[in-house]
């Protein structure tokens, strides 16, 4: 395993450098962002994707290629990949009965306690920045066991101490009904876990080419880590193959955009 | 019901009115909206169900919005709206800001004639700080009798709760999203008959946008001969003249945006639309010109289009 020596335990740091040199200088940001989702969907019987995602569809859609297709795709916007027929109700119904195991949420700011907004900044209404709104996150969060938290922008004004409003409110010992949360957070630098019970995020692993230090600097909210943080691995060979050809080509029936954006 | 032209149709929208829209994907009536916009209707209280892009955009640039109630307004890969954001940020329209199963939720609860339905998860939001009409109760069944959940999570709750979670289960806690009943029903579909059935195929929730609704009122691409009600592949997919109160014939109905197989997004207009309404002279710019049935949107005068998509 490669590892990146944490900075602040060796006074120094470190950067991934023994990766192997065919494949780090061919796999790109996105296809690692794709394949590392994929690792986290490992296992899912069923994960849903909501709009503007093609990352985390393509990735979901990895997953399933993985599985032969025992993972089951529910991708919003799709046609080939969307069996619903009850409307925009039953994804959130499918959710409730605990039919859906692993979704995506993101956030114009997210916070140490895995708080998101996706309401805007400042006071509320008229604050700030104004962004589009809330969506389904309120619920979701709440009833999806694997959410995985997807931000790639990984910077100060996104990662703030606390957020200026709560969109979903992330795990909290208030009894209420939560079979779901956050499950991991993965950003352009890294890969965070959560751990539940003390509400805060540990660092899992920094891509190729980051440091922890960086990581530490565009973050801001304390986390924990190891004092040897591992370099997010890179997708094997064969993996980049399956997504540079039959995943790219089903995302593009999604996202047109992003597969011809998608250089090989 | 009876099929009438566009202009009739967006007289059938008093101001005032609890309007309710489709998300994109689900039939966007927009040659009604442009009528809408024309005729100047005031006050509405819009609807988005359970998001809008567009047609929530220039409604409220035009100034025909009081009370917005939604879960997300965006032009998706065009960017943020831009008359949306200008509004909220100068208090021009009062927010609900909501999550969209709650959404359902409450047309949900006006289809069924009953005063709120309860949903999981939002508690711990700050939405609810800001609708007075999510009152948290407790679940009259208990904390065992009301999980509802029918298959095992691959994530168990009962291994996440902590002590205090656990101590505290007796109370079950939830959220009643309470009756969204709108005044008017407005929307887009494949075709309708001359009984005034309407075909929506695979966008099954412009049937509880009709159920939920006092009037629904549907612009169609296509009227066909016979009844869509006798024809078993389609009655299951088809509102029955019941709920629909007047129907127009709007070949193309939902362009600028696409509509599924029948024709794309025009590209080009999105972009200049999101280019001109980023102000407020460029809005009036932009409302001038589609008010008067132009194809196509120009720019202001030394506008950059490139940056805008």
């Amino acid at each position: 395993m490669i590892r990146v020596v944490d900075s602040a335990a060796a006074g120094t740091s470190a950067v991934a450098s023994a990766v192997t040199p065919a494949v780090a200088t061919t796999v790109t940001p996105t296809e690692l962002l794709i394949a590392t989702i994929a690792r986290l969907l490992a296992g899912v019987r069923h994960v849903a994707v909501g709009t503007s995602s093609p990352i985390p569809g393509a990735a979901a859609l990895l997953t399933r290629a993985q599985s032969n297709g025992a993972t089951r795709v529910s991708v919003l916007g799709s046609r080939r990949f969307n069996a619903f027929t009850n409307g925009g109700v039953e994804l959130f119904d499918l959710a409730a009965q605990g039919r859906i195991d692993a979704f995506f949420l993101g956030g114009g700011q997210i916070d140490g306690a895995a708080n998101i907004n996706l309401v805007g900044t400042d006071a509320y209404p008229q604050g700030g920045v104004r962004w589009p709104g809330s969506f389904g996150s309120a619920y979701l969060y709440h009833l999806v066991p694997r959410v995985i938290l997807f931000r790639e922008e990984h910077t100060r004004r996104v990662f703030v101490p606390k957020v200026d409003f709560i969109s979903a409110a992330g795990p909290q010992d208030d009894g209420v009904f939560r079979p779901g949360g956050p499950h991991a957070m993965l950003t352009g630098l890294c890969l965070f876990d959560f751990d539940k019970a003390r509400r805060r995020f540990i660092l899992q692993s920094v891509h190729p080419g980051h440091t922890v230090q960086e990581v530490r600097d565009e973050t801001g909210f304390d986390f924990d880590a190891p004092n040897v943080v591992p370099v997010t691995p890179l997708p094997t060979a064969a993996i980049l193959a399956l997504m540079r050809g039959q995943i790219r080509s089903e995302i593009g029936e999604t996202y047109p955009n992003f597969a011809a954006q998608w250089r090989a | 019901m009876s099929l009438i032209n566009l202009h009739e149709l967006a007289t059938q929208v008093p101001n005032g009115a609890k309007l309710v829209v489709a998300k994109d994907e689900s039939g966007v009536a927009m040659a009604a909206t442009r009528e809408l916009v024309r005729r100047g209707v005031r006050d509405l209280h819009l609807v988005t169900v359970p998001v809008s892009g567009l047609q929530a955009d220039v409604l409220i640039g035009a100034g025909c919005v009081a009370t917005l109630e939604s879960s997300g307004i965006t032009l998706s890969e065009f960017g943020t709206g831009p008359a949306f954001t200008r509004a909220v940020k100068a208090g021009a329209i009062k927010l609900r800001d909501g999550t969209c199963p709650a959404i359902y939720a409450g047309l949900q609860a006006a289809q069924k004639g009953i005063p709120f339905m309860p949903l999981r998860g939002i508690i711990g939001s700050d939405l609810l700080r800001h609708r007075d009409d999510w009152p948290v109760i407790e679940n009259p069944f208990g904390a065992d009798g009301g999980g509802g959940q029918m298959v095992d999570s691959t994530a168990g709750k009962a291994a996440d709760k902590t002590v205090g979670e656990a101590a505290r289960d007796a109370v079950d806690k939830i959220v009643a999203i309470a009756a969204i009943q709108p005044d008017v029903a407005l929307f887009h579909a494949p075709l309708a008959d001359r009984f005034g059935n309407v075909f929506i195929g695979r966008q099954r929730e412009l049937m509880l946008l009709a159920h939920a609704s006092k009037k629904t009122l549907v612009t169609v691409e296509q009227v066909v001969e016979g009844n869509l009600l006798d024809d078993d592949a389609r009655s299951g997919a088809t509102i029955p003249a019941l709920y629909i109160e007047a129907i127009a014939h709007a070949p193309k109905g939902m362009w600028p945006l696409g509509y599924h197989d029948a024709y794309p997004i025009d590209v080009a207009w999105m972009r200049a639309y999101v280019q001109l309404a980023r102000t407020a002279e460029g809005f009036e710019s932009f409302l001038a010109q589609w008010l008067s049935q132009d194809k196509d949107l120009k720019p202001l005068v030394g506008a950059d289009l490139r940056v805008s998509a």
